[in-house]
């Protein structure tokens, strides 16, 4: 082993060893702390009854979506949460917003905590924290004309606010995300999908947050429309200091869009990074393995990572390393002990033995 | 003379509020073995264009002019009996998604085998045997069980390699592929992608891969259209079209994706959205939104607004813009400026 490998395994064992909680907090928005959502599959007590060897047994079944998922949020970032389908980036997203209760583990933002409040106490919450969804199609109300959908909002967080008072300030966002004005008396299904996005947005920015979580904000629009959306959320950012949670599954728009990634896998978090470190040099085999199936424009003969397999279901999660059935450099400790978030010279946190260990 | 041949191809839907042409003047050719993409945004046309391939397009469209030529084949005026050899057989189909393609309540044997028995004269053993080593070709793991598994058993990425297996099952000349991963992963799309380049090459296959998705086009085919508002806007080889897009639209296309820009920075979007079919603008369709304009009152160009673009030459590409000679003049004064 080379002298700089020993340093590397030196540092990784001293920061393993100091608590990892509050090295990030000082300036973050948004703790997560081992975060757990677990949904039944057995539905209510009764159905949970089987009869087994002629004894009544219950038996519960569980999607276990996140398993002990521990985030920071700065001030002022966007980080990005990337994954496959079904890793739990959405559940994160959804319990973050409070519209899933935890199963386990606590959510604070700024400081206080979030995720055992009553809907009352969240109320004020709900007013610095916005969510954008993914499907401008289903997330705007039919029967709400533009304006209607836009005062809703402001109505319920400004219940002093006159009307004129909302009236413009339904203008002023109205043309801040390119909407004309004039259009509120339209209906949701006469705009485009970008132009429904640019209302969705609309709508989170007009009571002022501070903190926007956005759920595929750009999946289902096309490519140009993409562009678009893109840059009106990276021009909201700028002008009104907004901090992000936004999950995507196009590593593209990660490279592009976000200031720190998190890559997560089967509901756990294998490795976090700043954007550039994450690209450059991904650590964890998972995240080499997803950056190198991105379809570039440049290269005509791909080169990718094939792994062993597909991902396993979340109802009986692997042992150990959730990865290690399809991980290439998986060994008899990655099948039994469950790697945690480590974190390496440069700042990445990365939950992999193999690269705890130097094996890559 | 070319395996497939489009000319002119003219596709409309009758509507109550009047005719909507989803297609107009389309004209392609695809070789033997060749694989050609078809990109556009949604609604651009090249799902008609692909389905109107094998007359697939359902009431109330119609293929209203233009030929389709297959082998000596005139697909677009055959009897529905005759076109039912070619469908399936010659030419197949691999759509969007593999959940919907694939028929719930038999399992992944019979609807291989009852596909090769409604073309060839077989029997079932031998169909079963045929269906076995396809699904090898498509890899598989333990192709045997999976003969007698139900579509819901099996993961996404697996079902779209059933379907792939189903397509090449009758070992056609052409795979007619519509967004083929748009519902799957990234890490399962490169390896379909991979695997679907792999067995075209192999059998000699000509694909046409319809997808919004540069990158995918970029990496599996040889040349490529570029659709926008139910016409071809630009054709060529895929590599050329990438690195040296003429067409404006195209330009704006490959300009707005994220990896092109600084990260951090602005995007370069184009303005504004694509027409609807029933609405579209007089001239060049794509003249509100395009860039390049009169520079003296910020007014699109005369030309660009009183009349539709022909195709012009350009190297080995063909693109529709009037504006295609200025262009090139005014790069070359660029260059020459900087040199």
């Amino acid at each position: 082993m080379t002298a700089t490998a020993m340093n590397l395994k030196g540092a990784n064992l001293e920061s393993a060893e100091t608590p990892t909680q509050n090295e990030e907090s000082a300036d973050s928005l948004l703790q997560i702390r081992n975060l757990k959502k677990r949904f039944s599959l057995s539905g209510d007590f009764l159905e949970q009854l089987r009869f087994k060897g002629g004894k009544l047994v219950r038996h519960r079944e569980y999607v276990h979506a996140i398993n002990g998922v521990n985030l920071d949020i700065k001030r002022g970032e966007a980080l990005c949460v990337v994954g496959e389908s079904g890793c739990g980036k959405s559940t994160v997203a959804r319990t973050v917003m409070g519209l899933l209760t935890p199963t386990e583990g606590e959510i604070s933002y700024a400081g206080q905590r979030i995720d055992n409040l009553s809907s009352r106490e969240l109320l004020p919450f709900r007013k610095r924290m916005q969510m954008i969804f993914q499907n401008p199609y289903a997330s705007l109300n039919p029967r709400m004309t533009i304006q209607q959908t836009l005062e809703e909002p402001l109505r319920l967080h400004h219940p002093d606010w006159n009307r004129l008072k909302v009236q413009e300030k339904v203008q002023e966002v109205m043309s801040s995300v390119g909407i004309d004005p004039d259009w509120g008396k339209r209906f949701g299904h006469e705009f485009s999908g970008g132009q429904r996005q640019r209302i969705a947005i609309a709508r989170a920015l007009a009571v002022d947050p501070e903190f926007i979580v956005a759920d595929e904000p750009i999946s289902a629009l096309d490519v140009s429309i993409q562009a678009q959306v893109l840059n009106l959320l990276m021009d909201a950012q700028r002008d009104r200091n907004l901090t992000y949670l936004f999950i995507t599954h196009d590593l593209a728009v990660v490279e592009h869009f976000g200031t720190r990634v998190a890559v997560m896998y089967l509901g756990t978090v294998c490795e976090i990074a700043t954007t550039a470190t994450l690209f450059n040099k991904p650590r964890h085999p998972y995240t080499q393995a997803l950056l190198s199936a991105i379809p570039r424009l440049e290269d005509d003969r791909p080169q990718h990572i094939r792994l062993k397999g597909e991902v396993p279901t979340p109802v009986n999660l692997p042992s150990g390393c959730v990865f290690h059935g399809r991980c290439p450099y998986a060994n008899a400790r990655c099948r039994q002990e469950t790697p945690t978030l480590v974190t390496q010279l440069d700042g990445t946190r990365v939950a992999c033995h193999a690269v705890e260990e130097d094996r890559l | 003379m070319a395996l497939l041949e489009v000319t002119n191809l003219d596709v409309r839907f009758g509507l109550r509020q009047g005719e909507v042409r989803a297609l107009r003047d389309v004209s392609f050719t695809l070789e033997r073995g060749e694989r050609l993409g078809i990109v556009g945004e949604s609604g651009a046309g090249k799902s008609v264009a692909a389905f109107s391939l094998l007359n697939l397009i359902g009431k109330p469209g119609f293929i209203a002019g233009g030929s389709i030529t297959f082998d000596g084949l005139e697909l677009n005026s055959m009897s529905e009996r005759a076109l039912r050899k070619v469908r399936g057989n010659r030419i197949s189909m691999i759509f969007q998604d593999p959940m919907m393609t694939l028929n719930p309540v038999l399992s992944i044997g019979e609807q291989m085998v009852e596909c090769l028995k409604a073309h060839r004269r077989i029997s079932s053993k031998q169909a079963r045997a045929i269906a076995l080593d396809k699904l090898q070709q498509v890899q598989i793991p333990s192709p045997e069980t999976r003969l007698d598994q139900y579509p819901h058993e099996l993961s996404g990425g697996m079902r779209q390699r059933i379907i792939i297996a189903i397509a090449l099952l009758l070992d056609p000349d052409i795979i007619i592929a519509d967004e083929p991963t748009t519902a799957l992963d990234v890490t399962i799309q490169a390896e379909i992608m991979a695997l679907l380049l792999e067995l075209c090459e192999q059998h000699n296959v000509g694909l046409i891969l319809i997808t919004h998705d540069l990158g995918v086009v970029s990496q599996v085919t040889q040349r490529m259209l570029v659709m926008y508002a139910g016409r071809v806007i630009e054709q060529g080889p895929t590599r050329e079209i990438i690195n040296d897009p003429q067409h404006p639209y195209t330009q704006g296309l490959i300009n707005a994706l994220p990896q092109m820009a600084t990260p951090g920075e602005r995007l370069n979007q184009i303005r504004g959205s694509m027409p609807s079919l029933s609405n579209l603008p007089d001239g060049c369709a794509f003249h509100p939104r395009c860039d390049f304009i009169n520079k003296a009152n910020g007014e699109p160009r005369p030309a660009c607004v009183q009349k539709v673009p022909e195709f012009v030459d350009s190297g080995n590409c063909r693109v529709a813009c009037h504006m295609v000679a200025e262009m090139q003049e005014d790069r070359r004064l660029k260059l020459e400026e900087i040199s």
